[in-house]
């Protein structure tokens, strides 16, 4: 980079010009950083971030307009968000230990953590269908009122990312099985990995900011 | 299937490290640091959980307060542990795409709820006192 800008002097403008080879007026080199995709899936994962907060403000905004429909300290059931928070917190770590078993390159032990986060992934949609069965059974469907909207909106995508998070991971899980701990397929691993966790993360503000403060009088 | 592991890697000559024992990049992740953020984060969920379902504050605004102070806390927590971010990741290009994030989630969400927050008072008909002090 200290070639790209040379500091000429008046005197020495010359010089300069009869030499044009010193001369540089582009990048002649590409400029790689040191694991692109890593990098590149951030950043994706930055604007979904961005989707969710779009979504939060949403509820934000609308949270508290029941149309004298049933309000969230009559609906949300904290003992099942419980259970459904610790099924996502556990498959956190257990993708983590997923991870320590790549970076020690044993294939096995991988497969057989990557099957359980998948479970536990799982375990998290079924559960959340089932409440929102309940609530569209219930009466409480996303149409009964803005509140009801903003949270099945909300709620719903974040599940949508999980499933589609179990769906990518059954085909990682079949890749590696195929393909062996090779490059390409650790790489997609640890997409995945920032991914599940990202998604943990939204989580996070999801329990605390609609079921938690929607509970409150 | 793994003999091109070498020979499909996306580095160059230039690109690589002499040896393909981590991935460019990759952060090290440990076994002590997975368990360290997870016991964070269970005891940074059980806590809002146990306050808001025993009722531990007679007020809703503090419950609120306290309880979005704790998710704050445990959103840092995963950060770091979990999806391993620090000044270094990257270059620092990850940290800098973060807080521009940050940065626009602070706008979006402050921003609709200050716009918004008379929307009910202001959408809602006039009375009947104010109708007949119209001009």
């Amino acid at each position: 980079m200290s070639e790209l800008i040379t500091p000429t002097l008046p005197g020495t403008m010359a010089e300069k010009v009869s030499t044009p080879a010193n001369l540089k007026f582009f990048v002649t080199e590409e400029v790689h950083p040191e694991n692109g995709t890593l990098l590149g899936f951030w950043l994706y994962l930055m604007s979904d971030c961005l989707i969710f907060a779009v979504l939060f403000a949403v509820y934000a905004v609308l949270g508290r307009n029941y149309a004298a429909g049933p309000s969230g300290a009559d609906l949300f059931d904290l003992p099942l968000v419980a259970l459904n928070t610790s099924m996502l917190l556990l498959s956190s770590i257990t993708y983590g230990f997923a991870m320590l078993e790549m970076q020690r390159k044993r294939l096995r032990p991988m497969l057989v953590w990557l099957a359980v986060t998948g479970l536990l992934g799982a375990a998290f949609i079924g559960l959340e269908l089932y409440e929102f069965a309940h609530l569209i059974h219930e009466g409480a469907g996303p149409q009964r009122s803005a509140f009801l909207s903003a949270f099945f909106t909300l709620v719903g995508t974040h599940g949508l990312h999980v499933t589609v998070g179990i769906v990518w991971l059954v085909t990682l899980m079949v890749q590696v099985a195929r393909g062996g701990l090779i490059l390409e397929n650790r790489r997609r691993l640890m997409c995945l990995s920032m991914f599940w966790h990202f998604l943990d993360v939204v989580w996070i503000g999801v329990f605390t900011f609609v079921y938690l403060m929607g509970t409150l009088p | 299937m793994s003999a091109h592991i070498e020979a499909t890697s996306p580095h160059g000559p230039a690109g690589g490290h002499g040896h393909d024992e981590d991935d460019a990049g990759a952060p090290h992740s440990t076994f002590k640091g997975y368990m360290t953020g997870f016991v964070l984060a269970v005891i940074l969920t059980a806590i809002p959980f146990a306050i808001v379902m025993g009722k531990v504050f007679d007020k809703s605004s503090t419950t609120a307060l306290v309880i979005l102070a704790l998710a704050v806390v445990q959103i840092v927590v995963h950060m770091i542990y979990f999806l391993h971010m620090s000044t270094k990741t990257e270059g620092g290009w990850s940290l800098l795409a973060l807080v521009f994030t940050l940065v626009l989630v602070v706008i979006t969400l402050s921003g609709s709820i200050w716009v918004m927050y008379h929307l009910n008072a202001n959408m809602m008909p006039p009375s009947m006192q104010e109708m007949k002090n119209m001009p």
